[in-house]
């Protein structure tokens, strides 16, 4: 089985890598990368822990081919902060223990990012929602919507 | 496995119909890479139609109607503006389907193409009376939504055609349309029943409508007695409870983990009438809420 | 251990503040290392074949197609395993009970056991190498539901598993025994005015741990090892993967990753014993790391459970008898928690005649693993229901109810101990005091209450704190960090040494660099490391007194220590000028060496937890979707060391509860395989099921902790089933008794009593 030529850009980088037609975006960021932010919780697209930014748009990385990746500019959870500058949502994650086991945080951080950018005074129902795909186990959700919420409230402000 | 990219449908086509073990067309891959995963599905052949022009387009015609490419997603449809006012519920069909992930990825097409029974998108297309223009190496034919599917996991396509493009008629004055399913949880889970609602006002009375149901049957199903049930109705209570006998009435459902026959015949009943009034006050011009 | 005397309760400068996690940076950048993100060079990928039949005999396995495929480096099935363990009754022969689960032997027990594995240079060539193994099996009846595998005619899993708790004539598959309680039920019973009797059952749920189970081993051919893995205790897996592999303890290092969630399923060990035998063979380093699918058919679960509950109860309320007896099923293997489940349903209460009885049956389902408080969220479940029932029957309040026959202080608990500084009432009082427990209810809402019971767990434990030269120290532990642990052990050591919490490193140590600790299991991190750390820390505070005495020229006796200073008292105050760490550790290689602390025991003052829940529920009549509208968690945390994790704590455990009482489910096909083992149908709750969740930190100290510590991991899960049956049964107006509470078993239950 042939190799396929992948040239695409990650966090503003450009880079390229071979990869078999079968391997997911994940699987190249994972292991040939060495991009390990993003997680595999379960390689169906239910869990939202592979959560990247594909230009611009939220998808999950298990559920697009590194192939497809060609020409394509990628935002990985590893790109978030600035410099030694965490993204506010980053710091508002920590403050607030808006995590426990910390598995599923880069997937969030990348969809509230997301989230942030097109709707900057988002409702609780629809952080709700815009999350619904990014399981959590630890914290029942509590602290990440307000963290997000407040994050926000702080962004909006801040603008 | 052998990835292509055609540049175009011809080329599509003729890799498809030259292909000798098992072909899968590659758009959002919401399905075909979970397939491929889970070793359910390893294609020989994976053809991504993305490169090919025009497939990520959304184009209203000079009449009104829609012609919709086949990669565009679930959040590029509900991130325009005018095919949402047209058509919400066909728009909700689609916008229901998995997570805000998978919204980035999924396609129309793909939805249908995988062929399940519970497929969201399914209903509301059948309602709004959507074609879909195939393309194969006998030439191009439009073909209604409704005679796609052909049961679980299969459709009526031949070896080497290929769905070309999304065809929405023009929404005209009146109408409205919505799109309900019953899931466990409020997101993420796969429709136990769904419902697509399409109808046309003259004043308070419904003049035309079109009712199909999803998860109940082995392919979605257009419900032709529902429809007449809200003809010449303005919606009271006894044009719902006709509509719910019959929407119950067609459900040929299965028992399986998702549901009981008996839960999935009662609730399509239940959600045909709650469908039917979240269209019609669409049609009358009220805000309807989104998560209900 | 009574530590009544050194129990500080109050005047904290760090406990219960809300700094940063030490860990936080790394897990919100992407750059924490969780079991599947470590590499080694030469590393081979690993993958697992899996029995697709619930119950067959491998009459031959043949590896050489997969063996001869391009890039495959080393196959194994049992064969290649020791007969370094034996096969025991019931629990006595763990490890061999391990090992047969971790390695299908002579049958393959359950839909998903693994029966032979592979590494090869990639993880695709692993995964296409299983598809060319061939696995002759003869299938065999099978048997999932727990009664039926209690019946005459259920096909015998394995002869010989029964211990000698189990009385004479009862099936093969039932393998272990528990009956506790006090008084004479038959008397209490008919001293009462009203007495209910009922079936409930609960189906099996899984952990649903994010990150899948994920491990690198190292193996050579001189005995010595190195294993990378996600677990909640690396020293447990260290003497697990020792002994069926039959090596020396010592020789393997266990390193613990970051762990993407737990709540018990990482207990156990799996694949790991696999990527060693793996690498031994192939003479490489092995990783592996489950699919989802995987982790549910072969991991966690945890048992399934029917149960049996009697109540007298007198007009007022008061609880005359109480009794139950509780089946549960926990897969191919003895280790159900039947025990726990009996001694924990009537716990919440002061009894005068109680009795259970709890039956450890297996069937042909995976080896089920710990979950939060195992076995307590079931009996609670039935309990808490017929008891709410019981007060709807009556006319009484459900909280008052529990208030009139909660157990106290003194009160001799259902299962034997005699209780002293619980915290059942406080939290009850603090219920009814809850603006939630009396706002009102719209049309269509009902609300639930519910109490429950954990243990809590002291366990093995050795802790090592080490002082620098500038005065900052570095504290190793070695209880995986599964919630933000590191943040307490710093504030419980911060608060001895008088440094800031910012000064302190916490470090989850390996096996080779600590003595053993215990799993993160049992509510007993902060707890029992907790402790370990105030000691620790202790003990170095006494060594640096000592070198401040010794500079001073009097009796280290006569030395305090007090906000990072030492300082003369007594005789001596004023005479000295008080000397701050950083004075002392900046000489200390000159004063008598390097300065540590550290301690390595046992602590068995755990003490018990209690929590009571409120819920309020919505029914949709027409569809039986239940929606939670709002929720609010009542425990007894002891002293809270980082407030923030314990609301999380709390938060999490009602949040798996619910899913567990509405929708969570193992999902079984007549022909024994599990039908929904990805999260797609595995349902747990997504962000927009959930209402914010409300805590109250109830917190009465527990003697056997320095600073009052209880453990608060578990409880949070052992209500919510219950609170939400009784809100939901409320709401709907008939009464739910089988978890879960699906749409589908509550639109038939709503249509059953109209006739």
């Amino acid at each position: 089985m042939s190799k396929i030529h992948v040239s695409t850009t990650v966090n503003g980088d450009p880079v390229d890598f071979l990869c078999d037609p079968r391997e997911t975006l994940l699987d190249c960021l994972r292991d040939k990368l060495a991009l390990t932010g993003a997680k595999e919780g379960c390689g169906t697209g239910d869990c939202g822990a592979c959560s990247v930014e594909v230009d611009g748009r939220l998808v999950c990385s298990c559920l697009m081919l590194g192939a497809e990746a060609n020409g394509k500019s990628i935002a990985t959870v590893e790109g978030i902060a600035d410099g030694d500058t965490l993204h506010p949502l980053q710091e508002k994650f920590i403050d607030y223990a808006a995590l426990q086991c910390g598995i599923c945080t880069p997937g969030i951080l990348v969809a509230a990012k997301n989230l942030l950018e097109k709707n900057p005074d988002p409702t609780e129902e629809e952080v709700r929602y815009w999350l619904a795909g990014n399981l959590c186990r630890c914290t029942g959700y509590d602290k990440i919507i307000k963290a997000v919420m407040d994050t926000a409230a702080d962004m909006r402000e801040a603008s | 496995m052998r990835y292509h990219t055609p540049a175009s449908f011809d080329d599509a086509i003729a890799i498809a119909a030259q292909a000798e073990g098992i072909t899968r067309f590659l758009a959002g891959g919401t399905d075909v890479l979970v397939q491929l995963r889970s070793d359910l599905v390893t294609p020989d052949d994976l053809i991504d139609i993305k490169h090919i022009p025009g497939t990520h387009d959304i184009v209203q015609n000079a009449d009104g109607s829609w012609t919709l490419g086949i990669a565009v997603s679930g959040a590029e449809m509900t991130e325009h503006a005018g095919l949402c006012a047209a058509w919400p519920g066909l728009v909700e069909g689609m916008d229901l389907i998995g997570s805000t992930q998978v919204q980035g990825r999924a396609t129309l097409v793909g939805n249908l193409c995988n062929g399940s029974p519970a497929a969201d998108s399914v209903p509301g297309m059948m309602a709004a009376g959507v074609t879909v223009t195939v393309m194969g190496p006998n030439g191009t034919r439009e073909v209604a939504v409704e005679d796609i599917p052909a049961g679980p996991g299969r459709t009526n396509l031949a070896k080497g055609e290929l769905i070309a493009a999304v065809n929405i008629p023009a929404r005209g004055e009146n109408g409205g349309d919505a799109y309900q399913r019953f899931i466990p949880r409020t997101e993420m889970d796969i429709a136990v029943v769904g419902v697509g609602v399409s109808l046309r006002l003259d004043g308070d009375i419904i003049t035309e409508a079109r009712v199909a149901l999803g998860a109940v049957a082995p392919t979605a199903l257009t419900v032709p007695d529902g429809s007449a049930a809200l003809i010449g109705s303005t919606l009271d209570e006894a044009a719902k409870a006709r509509l719910a006998e019959a929407a119950s009435a067609a459900c040929n459902p299965i028992d399986d983990k998702r549901g009981t026959i008996e839960f999935r015949t009662d609730v399509a009943g239940v959600l045909a009438a709650r469908t039917a009034q979240r269209a019609y006050d669409r049609a009358q011009g009220k805000k309807v809420a989104k998560h209900v | 251990m009574a530590l009544d005397d050194d129990l500080k309760k109050d005047g904290f400068t760090f406990v219960g503040t809300r700094p940063k996690r030490p860990d936080g940076l790394d897990k919100v950048t992407g750059r924490a290392k969780f079991g599947a993100d470590m590499v080694a060079p030469g590393m081979l990928h690993g993958a697992i074949l899996r029995s697709p039949h619930a119950h067959a005999r491998i009459k031959g396995i043949d590896t050489s197609k997969a063996e001869a495929l391009e890039g495959v480096k080393a196959v194994v099935t049992r064969a290649d395993f020791p007969d370094a363990v034996q096969h025991k009754p019931g629990l006595a022969g763990e490890m061999w009970n391990v090992l047969e689960n971790v390695m299908a032997g002579e049958k393959a027990l359950y839909d998903g056991h693994a029966v032979a594995a592979v590494a090869a240079t990639s993880a695709l060539i692993a995964k296409d190498a299983l598809k060319l193994i061939e696995v002759d099996y003869e299938v065999l009846p099978h048997v999932t539901d727990v009664d039926k595998a209690m019946a005459a005619d259920a096909p015998v899993i394995r002869e010989g598993s029964a211990d000698r708790s189990v009385p004479e004539g009862l099936h093969p598959n039932v393998v272990r025994y528990h009956e506790s309680g006090h008084g004479d039920v038959d008397a209490g019973f008919a001293q009462a005015d009203l007495v209910m009797e009922d079936t409930y059952k609960t189906e099996a749920t899984h952990q649903g741990y994010i990150e899948p189970h994920a491990c690198l081993g190292m193996l050579g051919a001189d005995g010595k090892g190195e294993l990378w893995c996600t677990t909640q205790g690396h020293f447990y897996f260290q003497k697990v993967c020792a002994a069926v592999l039959g090596l020396e303890t010592s020789q393997l290092r266990v390193t613990a990753s970051e762990i993407g969630g737990g709540f018990g399923g990482k207990t156990t060990v799996f694949m790991e014993p696999v990527s060693l035998a793996l690498s031994r063979k192939a003479n490489r380093p092995v990783k592996m790391v489950m699919s989802r699918s995987e982790v549910f058919r072969a991991t966690g679960p945890t048992a399934s459970a029917s149960m049996d509950i009697k109540i007298g109860m007198t007009k007022d309320g008061t609880i005359t008898a109480a009794q139950a007896v509780y089946r549960l099923q926990g897969g191919a293997f003895p280790g159900a928690p039947a025990d726990m489940t009996a001694m924990c349903g009537f716990a919440p209460y002061c009894l005068e005649n109680v009795k259970q009885i709890g039956y450890d049956v297996m069937a042909n389902r995976p080896k089920q693993a710990a979950y939060r408080a195992p076995g307590a969220p079931m009996a609670a479940f039935a309990v808490e229901s017929v008891i709410d029932e019981m007060c709807n029957k009556l006319g009484l309040d459900p909280v008052e109810v529990r208030l009139k026959n909660a157990a106290r202080d003194g009160t001799k608990s259902s299962y034997g101990p005699t209780w002293d500084a619980i915290g059942q009432v406080a939290c009850l009082e603090a219920v009814k005091a809850h603006p939630h427990y009396s706002a009102p209810l719209k049309e269509g809402q009902g609300r639930g209450i519910a109490s429950g019971f954990w243990f809590n767990h002291g366990g093995e434990t050795s802790v090592s704190l080490a002082l620098s030269e500038d005065g900052t120290a570095q504290i190793s532990v070695g209880t995986p960090d599964i919630g933000g642990s590191r943040a307490s052990m710093a504030l419980m050591a911060a608060e001895v040494l008088g440094i800031p919490y910012e000064n302190i490193r916490v470090t989850i140590a390996d096996t080779a660099t600590l003595g053993y600790n215990d799993v993160s299991h049992g509510s007993r991190v902060t707890y029992a490391s907790g402790l370990a750390t105030i000691k620790a820390a202790r003990d170095a505070v006494e060594k640096l007194k000592g070198r401040a005495a010794a500079e001073w020229g009097i009796d280290p006796e006569a030395v305090t220590w007090e906000d990072g200073y030492a300082k003369p008292s007594g005789p001596n105050a004023g005479e000295f000028e008080p000397m701050h760490i950083t004075k002392i550790t900046g000489k200390m290689g000159r004063t008598g060496g390097p300065i540590s602390g550290h301690f390595e025991a046992t602590p068995e003052g755990a003490g018990v937890s209690f929590g009571t829940h409120i819920v309020d529920a919505e029914v949709d009549p027409e569809t039986g979707k239940t929606s939670i509208i709002r929720y609010t968690v009542v425990q007894d945390a002891g002293k809270a060391i980082h407030p923030t994790y314990v609301e999380g704590q709390f938060q999490g455990g009602a949040a798996q509860g619910i899913g567990w009482a509405l929708n969570e489910e193992y999902i079984y096909g007549k022909d024994g395989r599990l039908q929904n083992s990805i999260f797609l149908d595995y349902r747990i709750p997504v962000a927009s099921d959930l209402p914010m969740i409300d805590t109250v930190i109830v917190e009465v100290p527990n003697p056997g902790h320095p600073y009052g510590v209880r453990g608060v991991g578990e409880t949070g899960i052992v209500p919510p089933l219950a609170a939400v049956a009784n809100a939901v049964s409320n709401a709907a107006g008939v009464r739910l008794k089988e978890l879960p509470m699906s749409p589908p078993r509550i639109l038939k239950a709503l249509k059953d009593q109209k006739g």
